[in-house]
């Protein structure tokens, strides 16, 4: 077997650069909430580290580094270095099937501007942010504290409740796509978004992953008020910062996937001309999504914990096998 | 090749390291996470065998769905620390003599008939693609994949019936 070492050194860059990306681009979606949110209540916002405030996520970040690490004597060790890591690994790895842009031609060699482009791109996803269920659960029960555990236990009902509506909610755009590549189903909205055609479906999507990333109105599983932190109590310097890193990756993750499957993902106007725009198309509607979950955040009251199955389960999975099944009959009555 | 198997006895090291662990273990849920492991690990062996949509089928309903409920349960009934438990005499004999069992009978068939082992088709192209798996399940295996449906359905509305309140014995027993 030849091994393409260009292809490989090509993968490892891509790799690079897309892990780069969220890491630091994570710390600065904590100042776009922070911003954002201070903006619609009203208030100022961090303003003191650097012109404007722009220093502040470099601030947190060595502030947190220099926080004392404690972990509890009666704590599983293991685990609970484990957690932190199993957090933040899937948030990581699940933008490897979402592609953000065509192909470009760099140095006289067309270079796709995806990782992979796999058949199963839509099962991938969901198996990973399945899996993203445990490091919540994993520190929860690590900490050996009871508000952790019911915090830890909290989120995993709640995961896997939303996680149905969410697993439905792709049917949608599959369907009308006829494939579960996430590049196809960009390629099948090149004239009309599907947030046309699946407009209850989006709304179905962009609640189950709220819930899915433990973001308000459903950050159940911290509930301060009557969990002290949750899952996270026990957690301090950066241990604490990986989950929290965890949060916003998946926040930008997510909307990334929010963006391919209803809002036509990269494209746009000229993207055929100018691959190069592809990208930034693809950045801006992330940061429109995150805008709306921030906008979420700093607006509602949180739900109550038998409100939120409730809801989960008796109008949101009804909702969504309603949603695929009149999405279903009307693509065999059109014949597509 | 030679890369595909190497990779294929790491693979099996972790493995059947996972599934010692989780039979050895002490703590339930330590054995919990080496189930995980190891149904992961099965995963990857079916992406080396060319079988994308079984090996993220596997991830997602083992070790995203099943296995969760098994750790929710673990921990809600703390669980997880197996007291010395009084010896069950007749259990071990027993295992031990159906464990003898299967090997012999594993054994006999793959000393007698290697023939049936060996002549296996080349797969299509297309095997294994969510769009083959479909069509086959929708045509050639419609009947049994009905059956498996009702059967789920059936398990699901007994474990509702089972839960649901006695609303006329007034709810709180």
């Amino acid at each position: 077997m030849v091994v393409d070492w260009v292809l490989v050194l090509e993968w490892v860059v891509k790799s690079i650069l897309l892990v780069f990306i969220l890491l630091t681009g994570f710390a600065y979606t904590t100042f776009y909430e922070r911003k954002l949110a201070a903006l619609i209540q009203l208030r100022i916002g961090p303003n003191r580290a650097g012109p404007g405030g722009w220093l502040q996520p470099a601030a947190d970040g060595v502030k947190l580094i220099f926080k004392e690490e404690f972990t509890p004597a009666e704590a599983y060790k293991f685990v609970f270095v484990l957690a932190p890591i199993i957090t933040v690994v899937p948030a990581i790895v699940i933008m490897a099937v979402v592609p953000w842009g065509d192909m470009v031609n760099l140095f006289g060699r067309m270079v796709p501007l995806y990782l992979a482009d796999i058949n199963v791109a839509v099962l991938y996803i969901l198996s990973v942010a399945s899996v993203s269920v445990y490091g919540i659960v994993l520190a929860g029960w690590a900490s050996n504290n009871k508000y952790a555990m019911l915090g830890g236990l909290r989120s995993s009902a709640q995961m896997l409740s939303y996680e149905l509506a969410l697993g439905l909610a792709f049917i949608g755009p599959i369907l009308i796509a006829g494939s579960m590549s996430l590049m196809d189903i960009v390629e099948a909205q090149r004239n009309v978004w599907f947030i046309v055609y699946q407009p209850l479906g989006a709304i179905i999507f962009y609640i189950a992953m709220l819930a899915e990333v433990n973001r308000a109105p459903f950050d159940m599983p911290e509930a301060e008020q009557e969990l002290t932190a949750g899952y996270h109590t026990e957690y301090s310097g950066m241990k604490f910062s990986l989950f929290f890193m965890g949060e916003y990756i998946k926040m930008a993750a997510v909307s990334g996937i929010f963006a391919s499957l209803f809002l036509g993902g990269f494209r746009g106007p000229f993207v055929d001309q100018l691959p190069g725009l592809g990208p930034l198309y693809f950045f801006l509607k992330i940061v429109a999504s995150l805008g709306v979950m921030i906008w979420i955040r700093a607006t509602m009251p949180r739900l109550r914990y038998d409100r939120l199955m409730a809801f989960g389960w008796k109008v949101l999975l009804p909702l969504a096998l309603l949603n695929v099944l009149v999405t279903a009959v009307v693509i065999v009555a059109l014949g597509l | 090749m030679n890369g595909e198997l190497i990779l294929f006895f790491v693979l099996a090291i972790v493995a059947i390291s996972a599934a010692l662990g989780m039979l050895f273990s002490r703590n339930a849920v330590y054995s919990a996470l080496f189930l995980i492991l190891n149904f992961a690990t099965v995963a990857v062996f079916f992406l080396l065998l060319g079988a994308p949509f079984i090996a993220m089928a596997q991830v997602t309903v083992y070790a995203g769905a099943i296995m969760v409920l098994f750790l929710f349960v673990i921990m809600l009934l703390g669980a997880e620390q197996i007291q010395h438990q009084a010896r069950r005499g007749w259990q071990r004999p027993l295992a031990m003599l159906l464990t003898l069992v299967l090997l012999a009978e594993s054994a006999y068939l793959i000393f007698t008939r290697s023939d049936v082992l060996t002549v296996l088709q080349p797969a299509a192209a297309d095997y294994g693609s969510p769009q083959s798996i479909g069509m086959l399940l929708f045509s050639e295996y419609l009947l049994p994949f009905e059956v498996t449906s009702i059967l789920l359905l059936a398990a699901m509305v007994g474990a509702i019936v089972l839960v649901k309140e006695d609303k006329k014995s007034g709810g709180q027993k």
